[in-house]
């Protein structure tokens, strides 16, 4: 029994010892493998795997880039950054929500529709992302909350950069503004796309938005820690980024100013050019409006106000107004007939006055002056603006030779090329452009009054001041620019754009007599100090066409309707001795050139020629802390 | 003969004492250390609730195991069958009373502490069936009624485990129990034969799985198919294992773990963390620990008199092994999720009580190696 027993017990132990032996080495095979594929993910691939922990933990976020900035031609800045009182809150550092809410509310005396947008942007984030309760405070209320921090816990008043325009209206068509970027930026630029942030802000219109890719700078970068929900634990590094370049611009803002202060309460345009630089002094369009309310958004009040103002605020007049261009094409039609040698200076027509007007195929067409001029040569035609004689010259030249000068000197084509995107071509017609575009044949009717800048014929002020440099400067082409170190190399910058030089003096004199001597149509606005002396064209646009009731009636201006009012145009040159700026002027609906227009060329040249001197010291680098 | 064991059974209160193996009580306090130094830096470098809960645990257990060790190893084998009966008990009460935690009723409230059951039957199913084994003579072994009687004994608590749910646990009871089996000399064959069949039976297996159980499954094989989802886990275990590297992140600087990108970090993923703060060289430490004690409790079982001791010992040891294999597996992306705690290291009472009472067992099996058990 016990002899069995202690076998029995002998197998049983034989077995458990044979079967320990053989785990163990599966054991030792197991555990080898552990061992390597702990050798297998922490030392081969450690590499790989130390990158996606990194990925994991190490978050980047890019703060908005300082924006460039705009200075004028003296260095002033126009368009800068400004220190933006900003209230921030965090929503997980607040003990309590609503209490620290409604004493904000109470403090900045937020409305109820502000106040419920802030809760619902609230609700919308996570709580330990920043929550902008106001991006723009006023002094008074940003110390306010800075007084009251003690009880306002996780409340963070932050100074934060943002876009100023110093100047307000005065530069606003120039530069546009800038405002939250939106869908349709991201899409249209890639270096938005790239550099957006929530809160950029982008150029809208201008050269905010010409320069964009200049301008916007490159993000600061801070690099954080972050846990598995995306808190920020700690912050890593921290990498600058670069302020956008600051753009320079040829205008001087005093000038600008006086543009803004001629066009106060009137809807209209003036340009200043360099006739030898093509440098834009001044460029203005009226009614403006202040680009800084764009900056944080603009309420629907006040969008709806300037959306809706009849004098089209919006409308960058100077670049985008397509106008007919009246009497001021007459120096063109002058000397392309000159050119051409259709006429020379001494060619006569009689002007007959109302009673006789000039009759083809039916119609009629009046001279301005009811009593007639008589007979007039070219200088007198000019001086006066005698419509009869240019409808003449227009007859014997044809549209079409017309055309070519016009182009010749500016007209019809964007001055700026792509500079600015709401730049207008105008228009300037032949008979191939009017079987093309309209499918019909020219008629002569049209010529005759495309001699005097009427009919289909349009063109924008800055083309205006354009040409009127052109031919200030003795015919030579320039380019013109607004930003003062664009070095445009055109190689046909300065090539003569005349045929004979004396055919220019000859239509400079007659501008000269225009201005200068009596019966001239702008005399009344002569500066006659030789200084200052400017020789100009004065011109009239007809709206609507002129009835013969009408012109029985021959209504004063403000018995018109605003909308049926002639727009009053005035191009001009000066000094006349050695000229150096020249300058268009519009005012939309404002009557004859001669009475609205032309008065604003005689404070302009005043001030550009004293100015003049200022600019050339500063070139030259006599003052330079102007 | 029979006179001398007599004597030499009575030995003294420290006779004992110096018959306890100190290389497993020095390996077993300082895998406690590590534990400890590994969950103060998942409470992120300061003293907080796990880093004392599991401070205070490992004390409590560690002191009683001192104690089981002194307690002779006849009175752990007559308490074989009672123990287990209790235990199936408490794990029916789980069923009907149990705390529920996460989707599954796993806890008991005893008032002073939340137990759970399915842990502690991970010990005491190996101290029943080794009580059932050491009785059977060689040749009843492998006759038909001992191996369904002890079928039952395994498929009894692991149904019951399974229907809390807790797929994990009750597979590592069955586990236990079969490596049991395997010690008390049950035939090759069968264990062939039932791989041979739940290998063929997989499908049918996986087609009964709850869906989360199946995802897992899924998971395991490609874990990129969801990445933030049923992924997350294993993807961020390997990220935390691998870019530690050879020498690790260094104490207190697991970037995956102080960043919250780890799951379950105090429990089934403690390996995770340490392994990324101690790198290669800390995880082949800690598994040499592992291996010291394992080969310690299987070396006090071979020197062990009684069938008893040895089969206990043995199969303990394995299981232990098994238990840290199928946890380094799983956080390593070797193995699908499957719940199963670290031994030691994981935080957790019920499994640190089990696998305490574990070796306290197997120390008193130590100190009473020259008991024979009739």
């Amino acid at each position: 029994m016990i002899n069995i027993n202690i076998s029995d017990s002998a197998t049983k132990l034989n077995s458990l010892n044979r079967r320990m032996f053989i785990l163990a080495t599966a054991k030792i095979i197991i555990l080898g493998g552990i061992v390597s594929r702990l050798f297998f993910l922490q030392v081969k691939e450690n590499k790989k795997y130390l990158t996606l922990s990194d990925k994991n933990r190490i978050r980047e976020w890019k703060l908005p880039p300082i924006r460039g900035e705009f200075q004028d031609y003296f260095g002033n800045t126009i368009a800068g950054n400004f220190e933006a009182y900003q209230l921030h809150i965090i929503p997980e550092e607040v003990e309590d929500f609503r209490y620290v809410i409604y004493r904000v509310k109470e403090l900045l005396e937020l409305s109820d529709k502000q106040f419920k947008k802030i809760v619902k942007k609230k609700n919308e984030i996570k709580p330990w992302e920043t929550l902008i309760v106001a991006d723009n405070l006023s002094w008074e209320k940003f110390s306010k909350i800075n007084n009251h921090l003690y009880d306002l816990n996780g409340v963070k008043p932050v100074i934060s950069i943002s876009r100023d325009y110093p100047y307000k209206e005065n530069f606003t068509h120039v530069l546009g503004y800038v405002s939250q970027a939106n869908e349709n930026d991201l899409l249209t630029n890639e270096n938005i796309k790239e550099k957006f942030v929530p809160g950029l802000k982008v150029g809208k219109t201008g050269l905010e938005k010409s320069f964009e890719q200049k301008l916007i700078g490159s993000n600061s970068v801070e690099r954080y820690e972050v846990n598995a929900y995306g808190r920020r634990i700690s912050q890593l590094a921290f990498q600058k980024g670069d302020k956008g370049e600051t753009i320079k611009l040829t205008i001087d803002t005093k000038i600008q100013e006086l543009t803004n202060e001629l066009l106060k309460e009137k809807a209209g345009s003036i340009c200043v050019m360099d006739i030898y630089t093509g440098a834009i002094i001044a460029m203005h369009s009226s009614p403006s409006f202040d680009p800084n309310s764009f900056v944080f958004g603009i309420s629907q009040d006040e969008w709806q106000l300037i959306r809706n103002n009849p004098m089209k605020p919006l409308v960058n007049k100077s670049l985008s107004g397509n106008y007919s261009p009246g009497s001021t094409i007459k120096p063109i039609v002058a000397l392309s007939a000159l050119e051409n040698e259709i006429i020379k200076p001494d060619f006569t027509v009689q002007c007959k006055g109302h009673k006789n007007p000039l009759e083809l195929y039916g119609q009629t067409y009046h001279c301005w002056k009811k009593e007639g001029h008589g007979f007039v040569n070219l200088r007198e035609a000019m001086k006066q603006s005698c419509d009869t004689y240019f409808y003449e010259v227009a007859r014997r030249l044809g549209v079409d030779r017309l055309s070519v000068t016009a182009k010749k000197f500016g007209l019809g084509q964007k001055v700026f090329k792509d500079v600015f995107d709401n730049e207008k071509n105008g228009l300037v017609p032949n008979t191939e452009w009017k079987k093309n575009a309209l499918g019909r044949n020219w008629v002569l009717g049209e010529t005759i009054i495309t001699g005097i800048g009427q009919g289909f014929i349009q063109t924008t002020p800055i083309q205006l001041c354009l040409m009127t440099a052109q031919i200030a400067n003795g015919g030579y082409k320039i380019y013109p620019k607004i930003v003062a170190n664009d070095d445009n190399q055109y190689a046909d910058k300065f090539t003569p754009l005349y045929k004979k030089s004396r055919n220019i003096k000859i239509v400079q004199d007659a501008m000269f007599s225009s201005t200068n001597e009596v019966r001239g149509t702008s005399y009344r606005s002569r500066l006659d100090d030789p200084k200052y002396r400017f020789a100009g064209k004065t011109g009239t646009s007809q709206v609507k066409k002129i009835t013969e009731r009408d012109r029985e009636l021959d209504l004063k201006t403000f018995q018109i309707p605003y909308e049926e009012r002639d727009h009053a145009l005035y191009v001009a040159f000066g000094p006349y001795k050695s000229p150096r700026y020249a300058l268009s002027i519009i005012i939309e609906h404002g009557g004859s050139g001669g009475t609205v227009a032309a008065p604003l060329a005689k404070k302009l040249f005043k001030m550009i020629i004293d100015r003049h001197e200022i600019r050339k010291n500063y070139d030259n680098k006599k003052y330079l802390d102007i | 003969m029979y006179q001398y064991r007599r004597f030499n059974n009575k030995n003294g209160f420290f006779q004992k004492f110096g018959n306890l193996d100190y290389i497993l009580l020095s390996c077993l306090l300082i895998l406690g250390f590590i534990s400890l130094a590994t969950m103060y830096s998942t409470d992120g470098g300061e003293v907080l609730f796990h880093t004392r809960s599991h401070f205070i645990k490992f004390v409590v257990f560690f002191s009683m195991m001192l104690v089981i060790s002194f307690i002779n190893i006849k009175f752990w084998f007559s308490l074989g069958y009672l123990s287990y009966a209790v235990i199936l008990g408490m794990l029916i009460w789980t069923i009907n009373f149990g705390i529920t935690a996460s989707g599954s009723k796993r806890w008991i409230d005893l008032y002073f502490l939340n137990i759970q059951p399915s842990e502690l039957m991970k010990i005491f199913i190996i101290l029943c069936l080794a009580k059932y084994f050491h009785r059977m003579k060689a040749q009843h072994v492998n006759s038909f009624y001992s191996l369904c009687f002890s079928l039952i004994i395994i498929f009894v608590p692991m149904s019951l485990v399974i229907i809390q749910p807790d797929l994990g646990t009750s597979l590592l009871i069955a586990i236990s129990g079969i490596v049991v089996l395997w010690f008390a000399g049950l035939n090759h064959k069968y264990f062939f034969y039932s791989c041979l069949l739940s290998i063929i039976s997989l499908p049918i297996i996986i087609s009964f799985l709850q869906p989360y159980q199946k995802l897992r499954v899924l998971t395991f094989l490609n874990p990129d198919r969801d990445p933030l989802g049923a992924g997350y886990q294993i993807i961020q275990s390997k990220i935390a294992v691998g870019s530690g590297g050879f020498t690790g992140k260094g104490f207190l600087k697991g970037t995956q773990s102080y960043l919250e990108f780890l799951p379950e970090k105090h429990t089934d993923f403690i390996f995770t963390l340490f392994s990324e703060e101690f790198g290669f060289i800390g995880s082949v430490l800690l598994l040499l620990i592992y291996s010291i004690i394992i080969y310690r409790v299987i070396r006090i079982g071979a020197l062990s008199r009684s069938y008893f001791a040895k089969l206990f010992c043995y199969s303990f040891g394995t299981s232990i092994f098994i238990y840290v294999v199928i946890n380094m597996s799983m956080v390593l992306g070797l193995l699908p999720i499957v719940g199963s705690p670290l031994p030691i290291m994981s935080y957790g009472g019920s499994s640190m009580l089990a696998t305490m009472i574990g070796f306290g067992i197997v120390m008193s099996a130590k100190t009473h190696s020259q008991q024979s058990i009739a």
